[in-house]
């Protein structure tokens, strides 16, 4: 469960969210949506602790970002917009890192790698040292980094920038199987595609604030347009 | 504290892969660097030390109107080859590098010789040819000799005692050992132990951020539920055990290769055994967290990899300026100086070579004063990647 009270940020002059509020709840799949630069980014990193918000606060299952960040950041796992590996590491080297970082011992960390690379179908890259990985294959990679510690909540920016078909539709499954395990699956995305097949909940941003949230079905209907893309569209002109 | 040895063992696996910064870190530094320093050592000694024997060649015009001289000459070792040239021609043949160097007799050389007044010899030659100016110097000493002893006969034949020619007697007494005369060939020998020890660590320390942030791994890294120090401790602990590594390399190849170079015959020891070179080792370990403190330090100010590589390799002469300092001062050390990391290790590593006993206070000053220094940039590296714009 991931909840954001009135959160503000900014960078020097530019205020790049303002009084942002969003709940994100177990067992379904949160899309946030918004134009480039619309403050999406700001907004995830702030929930998973990386940035701290200039007012407000967001709770991970209870534990404040901004008070606690170490009790919050245990609770997540992240896919960062720029899900960087390491290229000297295998794979399994690189979910084994993690696994540490989070303080899983040893033989914990081994099995869930194990059972990850499964899940994810890796098992042919690894135990190859990253570099010259494909797209997929680091996506894959990243994603199995940012489960390893078994998170309640899943945060996700644009993480299916750049992919082909095969791999969006792992992601896909995977987020699905998530939500039927009861977890929190948060992310962002500008594709209204992906939002709609995917989605439970949507909440639409632009220039740092909500425009709007519900089931896809309730924001088309309140903007009285036929799809999600169309909705999009009228709020974001409308806004 | 676990996290801090997570991070630890990563990144010195990780670097132990990378073949590139390995090589450069570990075996060009430490391995080629005293090889080369020894091969130029040996070929210095070995000219200097055949130079001193070398006959010198001197041409000669109008030899026939100075055969004494030319005799006393050829009796010092001088070979002596008559040329037929006036003085514009001998100006000539120097300036066009035919010949080194000519002494022109001059027409009446003898006339004044037999009168008593000075006898005019003229000796082209041209400064500015370093390789030639080492004999010149020895012909213009041969001559004045030559000079010495005519007036000696002379004094000698009016019945007055030569003695008389030489007021004081000075006598030049080198009190330099053999040890401390191979400390000044062996002068920059800390100054490259100081920049080995830091290119062991160059490249962690510049993975820890810039690295890191440029790969796009810096941003994952910092959603683990660990404090952000541990992260960098962990990092700062990686490079230092590189650049121990390194360190222990690069002394081991000098004292090994410094067996081979030869300075006992010219009668300079080399006091780099074993017991002395555990002792560099030593005296140079508190430069390492400051060193692996100081470039993480600058590289996190950087964004990019090869920004962060620009600005290591002008770090890399931070710890000469001490040391050119002090020898451009002509400073001996003191308790003060010994506070000044770098030269302080450069003050004790020449103490060692030099077999001369330290103070105890100096070395306790210089490990606590690298210390405390680079504590100091830990806990300020510590705070920097606690802050949100390391994200770039």
């Amino acid at each position: 469960m991931i909840e954001a009270r009135h959160l503000y940020k900014h960078f020097g002059p530019v205020t790049a969210v303002r009084d942002l509020s969003l709940s994100a709840a177990d067992a379904r799949i949160t899309g946030l949506v918004g134009p480039n630069g619309a403050g999406k980014s700001t907004t995830l990193r702030m929930l998973y602790t990386v940035l701290r918000p200039d007012a407000g606060d967001a709770c991970i299952d209870g534990h404040s970002a901004v008070h606690t960040p170490l009790a919050a950041a245990a609770r997540l796992g992240v896919l960062a917009h720029a899900a960087g590996i390491y290229p000297n590491l295998t794979a399994r080297e690189n979910v084994l890192y993690f696994g540490a970082l989070h303080g899983l011992t040893r033989a914990d960390a081994r099995e869930r790698a194990a059972e990850l690379i499964g899940l994810l179908e890796m098992e042919e890259f690894a135990d190859r040292r990253a570099k010259g990985f494909s797209q997929g294959q680091r996506l894959k990679t990243a994603l199995a980094r940012a489960l390893v510690h078994r998170p309640q909540n899943l945060v996700l920016d644009e993480p299916t920038n750049g992919l082909d078909v095969m791999a969006v539709r792992t992601l896909r499954r995977l987020l699905r199987q998530l939500r039927t395990a009861g977890h929190c699956v948060l992310f962002s995305s500008h594709v209204m595609q992906e939002v709609s097949e995917l989605c439970d909940e949507v909440v639409v941003i632009a220039a740092g604030t909500v425009l709007a949230s519900g089931t896809p079905a309730e924001i088309c209907a309140r903007s009285g347009a036929a799809n999600l893309e169309e909705a999009f569209v009228r709020l974001i002109d409308g806004g | 504290m676990h996290a801090i040895l997570t991070v630890f063992a990563k990144e010195f696996r990780e670097n132990l892969r990378e073949r590139r910064t390995l090589f450069s870190a570990l075996i060009l530094g430490p391995l080629l660097g005293p090889l080369l320093f020894a091969a130029a050592l040996s070929l210095s000694l070995e000219r200097s030390a055949a130079e001193g024997d070398r006959p010198v060649s001197l041409a000669v015009a109008h030899a026939e109107r100075a055969p004494n001289l030319l005799a006393f000459l050829r009796q010092y070792g001088v070979t002596v080859s008559a040329v037929q040239l006036d003085a514009a021609a001998a100006r000539a043949a120097v300036q066009a590098h035919r010949q080194e160097r000519v002494l022109v007799v001059s027409e009446d050389f003898a006339a004044h010789l037999a009168q008593g007044t000075p006898a005019p010899l003229m000796l082209y030659a041209d400064s500015s040819d370093i390789a030639a100016s080492r004999e010149g110097a020895r012909v213009r000493s041969l001559l004045a000799q030559y000079g010495t002893v005519v007036a000696h006969l002379r004094i000698a034949a009016r019945g007055i005692d030569p003695l008389v020619l030489a007021p004081i007697a000075v006598q030049d007494i080198d009190v330099s050992t053999p040890a401390t005369r191979s400390v000044l060939a062996l002068g920059t020998l800390s100054y490259f132990l100081l920049l080995t020890l830091l290119m062991g660590g160059m490249y962690l320390a510049i993975d820890a951020t810039a690295g890191e942030r440029e790969r796009g791994s810096l941003e994952p890294l910092l959603t683990v539920p660990v404090r952000r120090e541990f992260l960098i401790f962990g990092k700062i602990l990686a490079a230092c055990a590189y650049m121990a590594l390194s360190l222990t390399l690069t002394v081991t190849a000098f004292a090994i290769t410094l067996r081979f170079t030869g300075l006992e015959r010219l009668g300079m020891s080399v006091n780099f055994g074993p017991r002395v070179a555990i002792a560099v080792i030593l005296c140079c370990l508190p430069l390492v967290p400051l060193g692996a403190a100081l470039m993480t330090l600058v590289a996190a100010y950087t964004r990019t990899y090869r920004e962060a590589q620009t600005w290591l390799g002008l770090v890399l002469l931070v710890p000469t300026l001490p040391i050119a300092f002090a020898g451009l001062l002509g400073l001996r050390p003191s308790l003060t100086l010994m506070a000044v990391p770098s030269l302080s290790q450069h003050f004790l590593i020449t103490s060692l070579l030099r077999d001369e006993a330290v103070p105890a206070s100096y070395l306790a000053m210089s490990v606590l004063a690298t210390l405390t220094l680079g504590a100091l940039l830990i806990g300020l590296a510590g705070r920097l990647y606690r802050r949100e714009a390391l994200l770039g």
